[in-house]
């Protein structure tokens, strides 16, 4: 009965509910077809060979320009994760993602080596909170979780048992999945 | 019986006439008023600094107190001008003080300013009250401690959006002990360092202090103190507004800002965490001006629910990340709502961040009192431009920008001509107007049709021919700005009533079809119109054939000769 089992990471609300950027692709895809098509009406169409080389465009006054695009200064929310059977921690910045898939995007990313290694295991992620309690990640909206996330742990499922965790509607339908 | 109103009178009548319009009017009525006019004339407004000169100004009215003066022309703002064009401060101050000119008040824009005017202004008018810098540049903080150190009346100092030179000096510290005259104090574009301890002193000594903006290098706990000694604040920018939101410093920062009851006015957020954001929540119901465009840090739930604790704005400027539905949120929270700008976070980027025709519509139907606009979108629709217009009727400015400056309407593919037509027929007060996206001369029909108070117009990447130019200039009555760049206007559209340039400021074309002996041909009708060429700063030699087509023309009109302080590659026809 061995069964492949592949871990994955999930981190969706319970009750699912992952973040859409449909519109977004919807626009990009309109976006592409008026560079294709249109004719703009001026004799200037070097000038539009690419939007980013039109000098003066968009109309942004340079201080604000620099000032104000890709502040590579904003605001970092560095915590630790730790994932059992890794040698070290890592870091992450919270303030990077945009919501749990995406974490569990760039957890899967930075542990991917390791997750492959374990044999067989499920993994769950927990984090420790403001008050120093353990928990599931996933219950709570994301601006609440990362505003009290203060450290994260990658933790087998196996060892999750003896830990007093809820349990999240994932690993429950994985369990009976496995059973 | 006559009865005869004695000049001292009239003057007197003249006191309660305030605005630049009125007093220029009443100056016409006869000799006589025109001399009490001038002579009891303290405010004066110069539009363009090379309409005029300094010593013209000064024999006119010699009890001049407060000038404001402008410089460079707009499009200087997105680099089309090359640098060192002109617009230098120092020959005014120079001829103030010579003058003995009673000077209290300084308002510039888009001028060069360099340290030694600033200097020389500091230490030449003893009633210097109130200096302010919008989008000035060529000086450096040297300049500011003048300024702090010899203005013992001081009230004003306020610097926005300026590029200065920051020598991380101790400028904050040269202001005296003596001085605790201070209204309003704005430096948040300096970038360095400044002396945390002087500025908390200053503030302590200043409790007239109303207006108080910071910048980046001051951190909250500063903020924290400077709020406990200066609750009365109506306008505050916050400088970092980073901290760990389980500190006691951002306890502190809680209790205190809970206590400034008056602000009316937030900005600064130049670096954001998020998480502290509920501190400001106490206040937000007071807020009438929002300024978050620089707080590229503050996005998503964060922004939207600070937003919706802002019942009472009327103003707000922030970035596209907002989002439309974001600006949904806007639309629902803020009734009161006179002027929105959103900015582009990401002018390059692939549209992750941006707001859509989508946002505006809910912002129009949200918010009737809206008379203000500036939108940078991905794209716009007719129809949604349509029910704007018919939504938002009392548009005095209306400035639109696709970041695609061609894009038609992506649901149409047509030119944006009905739903700019829409605007300019619904909203009969509009005085400044900016287009974008595909447009043909349809709509410079409609703009000269139905746009009789619009005083600016910008124009790029739009029309077909000199037609849609010749719309706007016999249409527009009260046109006073017009720049266009790329666009198909040529020498028909310049040359055709060149005697309207006269009723105007000024003219920007650049990257269009006029060509050189035009431009000779119009210099040469209008002695009074100043017809400017400019080349880009490494192109020193004119190409001398009339044929040729002008890269930049700058016109303005003028009532001196031509300014002698233009660099070699402007050419004043």
């Amino acid at each position: 009965m061995a069964k492949e089992l592949e871990t994955e990471l999930r981190l969706g609300l319970p009750g699912g509910g992952t973040e859409k950027n449909e519109k977004k692709r919807v626009f990009s895809e309109i976006s592409e077809d008026d560079e294709n098509g249109k004719v703009s009406n001026n004799n200037n169409e070097k000038k539009m060979q690419s939007k980013s080389q039109v000098v003066g465009w968009p109309p942004v006054c340079s201080y604000r320009k620099k000032n104000s695009f890709n502040d590579s200064k904003a605001s970092k929310m560095y915590v630790k994760v730790s994932m059992d059977g890794a040698p070290f921690l890592r870091k992450i910045d919270l303030a990077m993602h945009k919501g749990y898939s995406d974490l569990a995007a760039a957890l899967e990313k930075m542990f991917g080596e390791a997750l492959r290694d374990a044999d067989n295991c499920e993994f769950v992620p927990i984090y420790e909170d403001k008050d120093g309690d353990w928990m599931l990640a996933g219950d709570v909206p994301w601006e609440m979780f990362i505003e009290s996330c203060k450290r994260l742990r990658v933790m087998k499922r196996a060892d999750a048992q003896g830990f007093g965790v809820l349990r999240s509607r994932e690993t429950l339908n994985a369990t009976s999945k496995n059973e | 019986m006559m009865m005869i109103i004695v000049d001292e009178v009239i003057e007197h009548i003249f006191d309660f006439i305030t605005s630049h319009k009125d007093r220029n009017s009443v100056s016409l009525v006869c000799k006589s008023w025109y001399k009490i006019e001038r002579y009891s004339r303290q405010r004066v407004f110069i539009g363009n600094c090379y309409s005029i000169s300094p010593e013209r100004l000064i024999a006119r009215f010699p009890g001049l107190k407060s000038l404001t003066l402008k410089g460079k022309p707009h499009f200087a703002d997105f680099n089309l001008v090359p640098h060192d064009w002109g617009g230098f401060l120092d020959p005014w101050i120079k001829a103030f003080a010579k003058n003995r000119i009673g000077l209290e008040e300084l308002r510039l824009k888009r001028m060069v300013v360099s340290d030694e005017s600033l200097e020389l202004l500091s230490k030449s008018f003893v009633n210097f009250k109130s200096l302010i810098l919008v989008s000035c540049e060529g000086f450096t903080t040297d300049g500011l401690a003048a300024i702090a150190a010899n203005c013992r009346n001081l009230r004003e100092l306020d610097l926005q959006e300026n590029e200065v030179d920051d020598h991380r000096g101790h400028w904050l510290s040269c202001f005296p002990e003596s001085c605790t005259s201070l209204v309003s104090l704005n430096f948040a574009c300096l970038k360095g360092e400044i002396n945390l301890a002087a500025l908390e002193r200053l503030v302590a000594r200043s409790p007239n202090l109303k207006s108080l903006r910071l910048n980046r290098s001051v951190p909250l706990d500063t903020l924290q103190k400077l709020l406990m000694r200066a609750p009365q604040l109506l306008d505050l920018g916050t400088g970092s507004y980073v901290h760990d939101p389980s500190s006691e410093a951002y306890n502190e920062l809680k209790a205190s800002i809970q206590k400034c009851k008056s602000i009316r006015s937030l900005s600064g957020f130049l670096e954001v965490a998020p998480r502290c954001m509920a501190a400001i929540y106490p206040i937000c119901a007071n807020l009438t001006f929002l300024n978050l465009s620089y707080a590229a840090g503050l996005h998503g739930n964060a922004l939207t629910k600070l937003i919706q604790h802002c019942n009472k704005l009327q103003r707000l400027w922030i970035l596209d990340c907002i989002g439309d539905k974001g600006l949904g949120v806007v639309a629902s929270t803020c009734k009161e709502l006179q002027e929105l700008r959103v900015f582009p976070s990401d002018p390059y980027g692939a549209g992750n961040a941006a707001v859509t025709e989508e946002g505006l519509v809910l912002i129009s139907a949200g918010c009737p009192k809206l008379n203000s606009l500036l939108y940078f979108c991905q794209q716009m629709t007719n129809a949604a431009l349509i029910t704007v217009a018919k939504n938002c009727p009392n548009f005095i400015r209306f400035r639109l920008c696709t970041l695609d400056p061609t894009k038609p309407d992506p649901v149409t593919n047509l030119p944006l001509d009905e739903g700019f037509g829409a605007i300019v027929q619904s909203c009969k007060g509009l005085k400044r107007l900016s287009l974008s996206g595909l447009l043909t001369d349809q709509v410079f029909l409609y703009i000269g049709m139905y746009a009789e108070q619009l005083e600016m117009l910008s124009i790029a990447f739009a029309g077909e021919s000199d037609k849609g130019m010749l719309y706007v200039l016999n249409g527009c009555k009260k046109l006073r700005k017009l720049e266009i760049r790329d666009c198909p206007f040529g020498n028909a559209a310049l040359l055709e009533d060149v005697g309207k340039y006269e009723t105007m400021r000024s003219l920007w074309m650049s990257s269009c079809e006029v060509t050189l002996g035009a431009c000779k041909t119009l210099a040469e009708k209008m002695p009074r119109l100043k017809v400017e060429l400019i080349n880009d700063s490494d192109q020193m030699e004119f190409n001398l054939d009339d044929d040729q087509k002008v890269e930049k023309m700058y016109l303005y009109r003028s009532v001196v000769g031509h300014r002698e302080d233009a660099p070699e590659f402007v050419w004043i026809l």
